[in-house]
């Protein structure tokens, strides 16, 4: 945010509550808006896609200023659970990334893919429906042909608004591994998909061919010691993309020099800090999340304790780092038993590029404004913000004397992680997802 | 796997792996009863790394039955037990470990560790896991070549445990490849101190066990060393060859599908 930490001011509006026991099937596996933040878009543990829209604005004498809302806009079921049969296996039906079309037409397109299937839905509103015709009656049955003496022509009438989510294409069978990462290309005609060893480039029009433009799959899987973690295409530049590794690398990829780009344009790796080793070093180094800036000029990674901001000018260190939970680090080997070392965290850009945000643990999240090199811990819960409230912000005691706000590092549930964050493109709206609940977070006009 | 219990589980260890973990080095001058001595008056960051190693082991072993295992985090564990596998080689530790336990570096006495798993396992259970046979000859002729390596290793992880107690001599080396991770047959191969290379084993066919027979019989990665997989794999999602019928209950029932699809 552009105003500093202390005078920030943001109120929460807190959506999609579920106050029984948490179902795993309701776990928020992805959360983004469209491009024009109009829509924000959920999927799932179960498969499920929520979309909600926001309202328009109303401005008037009576009432103040307010902001828009969110309300849902559409659910719909997107990927069902599976079976594979030869390797008897299932497939979940989790939603992994919801990616967003640009919008060309009246409807919505976006992509949804869970492990082995993306699928390009079409939502679309209909609040007309023609009445009047000739051969049936408005219940649908069909009339008899003799009894008919006169003819009309159908008219579109007002119906109240139905808003239907189409599958319009299937994209199967095309990876062996689990999908992680899907992006739409700026060319608006192709996107790509990318596994832990391989990314594929499709077409929106064929569904059943796609290129492998990328393969680290080595020959003799004895050798095998880097999967990939994350791809995204450059926002302007069409033949351009990164992907980043498990071993904290990420590699910058043009699609003009090769038909496969298992040669790099640009590799970009910070040297290891050898007074930080240890035997987790090479995990917390894994990349979970790689987003490339608005402007395309950066590139923003997520490891498992920090967020670094690279310049796609230079590849041989990030050019800011920001701690996101570095007490973390003396808690390494517990982190490894319980398997939370192996968590995922995602990070987002605002509009401007100038302060970026990501998730940790006991439903914190964290901001940093890349300007003024302020950063603040916020809270995602219901107990602690009530709607309208201005968000506190929240301080990790690391050792010694814990004041009486503070938290200490082992009070923390690590339970509540907070995967998944959203920006919208243009304004301070934010939306986090705990869970099985979505906050949304805005900016406070005063 | 617990992780709502919060960071209770290894105050100990957290303390030992805090930042700048650096390997302690024996000076080159220390002979074996030298190195003896230096790892008891410091047994603590050895003990740290064995019990880091054998939680490592524990993750790889452990996997869901129904859904495919993370491979993004296999080969991040897989990398970690490398890593102390490769210290331990080069502390000379292993093959201390592996005297100082048993007494002998006889291979022939040693028994599968996934047997002593299985064993175990199975106690706790109650119930007998059913070996099924074997269905290819490639696979028959990996368990005989396969066998003594696992067996030797078993040895080295096995002792630190004291679990002679639970082992039976492994008689039919086709019997144990059953129901385990391949993965967790090739770290042990790994761990063994005769080939410094087969680390690498860690991860064969990690790509074709998704195809593996064992596999699909069992949910599990298996070992079976793959000649015929790659045709396996256009079978993927293309066909249903195989029954609904629940595979991990009832292995034998899946033999002569698995004939079936072998032979093709």
């Amino acid at each position: 945010m552009e105003e500093d930490a202390e005078t920030r001011k943001i109120s929460s509006s807190f959506l999609r509550d579920h106050s029984y026991a948490t179902e795993a099937a309701d776990i928020i596996s992805t959360v983004e808006f469209n491009h024009t933040g109009e829509l924000l878009a959920t999927g799932d543990k179960g498969g499920r896609v929520v979309i909600f829209q926001r309202e328009q604005e109303v401005k008037s004498k009576n009432q103040p200023h307010r902001r828009g809302e969110y309300n849902v806009y559409s659910t719909f079921q997107s990927h069902e659970p599976e079976f594979d049969y030869l390797k008897s296996l299932e497939i979940e039906e989790k939603i992994n990334k919801i990616r967003w079309l640009p919008q060309q037409n009246a409807a919505y397109f976006l992509l949804s893919t869970n492990d082995k299937t993306v699928k390009l839905w079409k939502v679309s509103e209909r609040d007309k429906r023609p009445e009047g015709y000739n051969l049936k009656d408005e219940d649908g049955r069909l009339r008899d042909p003799s009894m008919i003496t006169v003819l009309r022509v159908p008219v579109l009438r007002p119906m109240d608004l139905m808003v239907e989510a189409t599958p319009r294409r299937v994209f199967a069978n095309a990876h062996t591994y689990h999908i992680n990462s899907i992006s739409v290309n700026s060319d608006y005609e192709t996107y790509m998909s990318a596994d832990d060893l391989r990314i594929n480039l499709w077409n929106f029009e064929i569904t059943n061919q796609s290129f492998n433009i990328v393969d680290i799959k080595p020959a003799n899987m004895e050798e095998l010691t880097e999967v990939i973690t994350a791809a995204e295409f450059h926002p302007h530049h069409c033949n351009t993309f990164v992907y980043s590794s498990s071993k904290g690398t990420i590699r910058l990829c043009d699609m003009r020099t090769a038909a496969l780009c298992d040669r790099h344009a640009k590799f970009f790796e910070e040297p290891e800090d050898p007074s930080n080793r240890s035997f987790f070093s090479e995990i917390i180094s894994s990349i979970s999340d790689v987003k490339f800036s608005h402007s395309g000029r950066y590139i923003m990674t997520r490891d498992y304790l920090t967020v670094k901001v690279w310049d796609l000018n230079m590849e041989n260190r990030p050019i800011e780092t920001y701690q996101v939970h570095d007490y973390l680090r003396s808690k390494l080997c517990s982190l490894y038993e319980n398997d939370c070392i192996f968590d995922k965290f995602e990070c987002v850009w605002n509009g401007s590029d100038s302060v970026i945000m990501t998730g940790s643990y006991n439903n914190f999240f964290r901001m940093f404004d890349r300007n003024t090199k302020r950063d603040v811990t916020l809270e995602a819960s219901r107990e602690n913000s009530k709607p309208r409230a201005i968000l506190k912000p929240r301080k990790v005691c690391v050792g010694g004397k814990r004041r009486k706000d503070e938290i200490s590092v082992d009070s923390l549930d690590f339970s509540k992680k907070i995967l998944h964050t959203a920006w919208h493109p243009s304004e301070n709206i934010i939306a986090v997802a705990a869970t099985n609940n979505l906050y949304i977070f805005q900016d406070k006009v005063n | 796997m617990g992780e709502e219990e919060g960071l209770h589980q290894t105050p100990f260890l957290d303390t030992m792996f805090v930042r700048g973990l650096k390997r302690k080095c024996f000076d080159g001058e220390e002979d074996i009863e030298g190195t003896l001595a230096g790892i008891k008056a410091i047994p603590s960051y050895n003990l740290q790394r064995q019990s880091l190693l054998d939680m490592s082991l524990v993750k790889l072993q452990l996997c869901h039955m129904l859904v495919e295992p993370n491979l993004c985090r296999s080969v991040l564990i897989a990398n970690t037990v490398r890593q102390i596998q490769e210290e331990m080689t080069q502390d000379g530790t292993w093959q201390m470990i592996n005297t100082q336990s048993t007494g002998q570096a006889s291979l022939d006495r040693l028994v599968s560790t996934d047997i002593l798993c299985r064993s175990s396992r199975d106690q706790a259970e109650g119930k007998h896991v059913p070996a099924y046979g074997t269905f290819n000859k490639d696979f028959e002729n990996d368990q005989a070549q396969d066998s003594s390596d696992t067996m030797s290793t078993a040895s080295a992880v096995q002792a630190p445990r004291n679990l002679q107690s639970s082992v039976w001599e492994m008689e039919n080396p086709q019997e144990n490849k059953g129901n385990f991770q391949k993965s967790l047959d090739q770290i042990f191969e790994t761990l063994e101190n005769k080939s410094p290379n087969s680390v690498e084993d860690l991860f064969s066919e990690v790509d074709n066990s998704y195809y593996d027979l064992d596999t699909m019989l069992t949910g599990m990665m298996s070992n079976t060393k793959m000649g015929h997989c790659d045709s396996l794999e256009t079978f993927s999602s293309s066909t249903n060859t195989a029954s609904n019928s629940n595979c991990k209950s009832d292995l034998n029932d899946l033999d002569h599908i698995v004939e079936i699809l072998v032979e093709s």
